[in-house]
């Protein structure tokens, strides 16, 4: 790091009617305020450093391939692993990104290439980012209400069965399984928190994907229509191409932000102590074996890695907090990673790309 | 929401109808899973307030000079090193920052400092450890947002400055942040609204125990935590505690809810456009 030159103009020679003292004192605040400027950031660094540098030394001996191979255990510290973790939180992900991606997408066009611009719209474009700045936990509870229990509407003792007396437990019964492959209402499984965190990241993916629609030149769209392209042709050939770099660092992020999330996943009734993959899937021989399990996850009951590491800070045994240590630095390799990826498509396509 | 809290769609009673509005927000005792319940939010909300001061007064100091730093100061070369690692500080999940404060912030940074050098009786679980790592959690926010208000100010006021002979300090304080208030102050709100809403650090650092105090020393609980602590028991849909959780839900809704519209209403009201 190098010290900031300050600019030539302050040092030159004072026609100004500041008098010798004036200047002194003015030289040491100028001095004072740049170091306190340059402490406040390097602090935040520094807080960041101390933190992963500190979990990371509690997690060493803790981390090794039979926690990341193992089901979680409640009794001894030493055999938990974090295996239903990992793969709760990569069903859940990818049916989130099933879900949120192509809606998300989708929006950000309609309101940046087709939308008017009438009160609507405005309220529309006003309310997402009132929507990004709801609290986590409040999704939460509406995922609670409308996915776990879908307003209490459904199964035997819902009041759709106590008004009409009929009882609507799901679609699609199973012979294999003895029970529906779409129970109403979903209950606390994958496919709630899947949809829950779909709507926490549906407004940060329209939003990210909206600037990158907007950073493209208008003169790009007027040439592709005055060549004679429809206005499909030119957003699915001209602008979604240029775009993309953009909206995939935007998906990138919420993403990532996502796999962190744990408190509107708590709010569902995630489980804790969880012995099972969903579907029962522990590896790839697995699907090959069942490969109905693949059907049967989306409604399987689950928990994802944070939620873990959530359960095992709150264990009184003292070797747990090891273990959690041990989560924690397996999550955060992941978003590392997912973020180090976000900057490596930003600066690549960054540089190709000038208008 | 609305449904559970103020009036009743699906049979039963809401709980509101239960619960007077007066109660909810006058009375100071909040103990809904005892059996002798008292729902009065104010504990809740004197915790969640003081975990977001503590909060702010961490972060929005950071986070302004922070980007002061980044925007009047730094080479370029800085700026791309240190964006990063702010990008990162952001992406990290709530979950990991409560065990920071839990089992960093407190044993080495709260407890030598406030009960071996100052005498102080520190709990396990305080306020004071929350609010800092939340504090920290808030930096990278109000850093950017900041950063973008500073930079949108033109250059042409700051050559004013210097070429009436003031200092590098006396531009950056007294034309680049006056002309950039809109920005920053929005930036300070949206801060704020996400320490409000903040959960899982809170939950897991400063405690569950709802009882009004201003001692950020003491085990407190905040809106978030409870409604995490509900949700962890097994509280049968259409009981009263079950419902005290849309209650206070739509109370921290709202809550943020104001606080980004404020943000928003002011940066549009105070923006000074310049060519």
């Amino acid at each position: 790091m190098t010290d900031a030159p300050p600019p030539a103009v302050q040092e030159s020679p004072a026609t100004s009617p500041v008098n010798r003292l004036g200047k002194e004192a003015g030289k040491a605040e100028n001095r004072l305020f740049f170091w306190t400027c340059r402490a406040a950031i390097w602090v935040s660094v520094a807080v960041l450093l101390v933190l992963l540098i500190s979990v990371t030394k509690n997690a060493v001996g803790w981390l090794d391939w039979q926690f990341l191979s193992n089901f979680d255990s409640a009794r001894s510290p030493a055999k938990a692993g974090m295996l239903s973790g990992i793969l709760g939180t990569g069903w859940v992900i990818i049916l989130t990104i099933l879900f949120a991606v192509p809606v998300g997408v989708g929006a950000a066009i309609y309101l940046e290439e087709y939308a008017a611009d009438n009160w609507l719209n405005r309220f529309i474009r006003l309310n997402l980012s009132n929507l990004a700045g709801v609290p986590s936990i409040v999704y939460g509870i509406l995922g609670l209400t409308v996915f776990v229990r879908m307003f209490g509407a459904f199964g035997p003792q819902g009041w759709i069965a106590q008004w009409t007396g009929w009882v609507f437990e799901g679609f699609f019964w199973s012979e294999h399984f003895q029970t529906y492959l779409i129970p109403l209402p979903f209950g606390r499984v994958v496919i709630s928190g899947a949809l829950t965190l779909s709507l926490l990241v549906l407004p940060v993916i329209i939003i990210a994907s909206q600037e990158a629609l907007r950073a493209i030149p208008s003169s790009l769209r007027h040439a592709s229509l005055a060549l004679g392209a429809t206005k499909w042709q030119t957003i699915r050939f001209q602008i979604l191409p240029a775009a993309v770099p953009g909206i995939m660092t935007g998906i990138i992020l919420a993403v990532s932000r996502a796999i962190g999330e744990t408190a509107p996943l708590v709010m569902l009734g995630a489980m804790t102590f969880v012995y099972f993959a969903p579907g029962n899937l522990d590896s790839v021989s697995d699907v090959m074996q069942h490969p109905e399990g693949l059907i049967k996850a989306p409604f399987d009951t689950f928990t994802v890695m944070p939620i873990q590491i959530f359960n095992w800070v709150r264990q009184s045994k003292e070797e747990f907090k090891y273990v959690a240590a041990a989560g924690i630095v397996v999550l955060l390799a992941i978003l590392l990673l997912l973020n180090g990826l976000a900057i490596l498509i930003r600066n690549r396509y960054s540089k190709h790309m000038r208008w | 929401m609305f449904s559970e809290s103020v009036f009743s769609l699906t049979g039963g009673k809401a709980f509101f109808q239960e619960v007077s509005v007066w109660e909810f927000f006058g009375s100071t005792k909040w103990s809904p899973q005892f059996a002798d319940q008292h729902f009065g939010v104010l504990p809740l909300l004197c915790g969640t307030i003081l975990v977001a001061a503590i909060a702010a007064l961490t972060g929005m100091p950071l986070g302004i000079l922070g980007a002061i730093y980044l925007s009047e100061y730094a080479t370029p070369r800085i700026r791309s090193t240190v964006k990063p690692f702010l990008e990162v500080l952001a992406g990290i999940p709530t979950v990991v920052y409560g065990y920071f404060a839990l089992e960093f912030i407190t044993p080495y940074l709260i407890r030598p400092f406030f009960q071996g050098l100052l005498g102080f009786d520190v709990d396990g679980f305080n306020a004071l450890s929350a609010g800092l790592v939340v504090g920290i959690m808030i930096v990278p926010m109000v850093c950017s947002l900041s950063e973008d208000a500073l930079r949108a100010v033109p250059r042409s006021l700051r050559e004013a400055g210097y070429a009436l002979g003031s200092t590098k300090y006396d531009v950056c304080v007294r034309i680049v942040v006056p002309a950039a208030t809109s920005g920053i102050v929005a930036s300070f709100l949206l801060a704020i609204s996400r320490a409000i809403g903040e959960t899982m650090a809170v939950v897991i650092a400063a405690g569950q125990s709802p009882v009004m105090t201003l001692n950020p020393l003491k085990s407190i609980q905040t809106m978030t935590a409870f409604m995490v602590n509900i949700s962890l028991g097994d509280t049968p849909a259409g009981s009263i505690e079950y419902k005290s959780l849309y209650a206070v839900g739509l109370t921290l809704f709202f809550m943020t809810l104001a606080m980004n519209v404020l943000s928003q209403w002011w940066m549009s009201r105070f923006r000074e456009v310049y060519q």
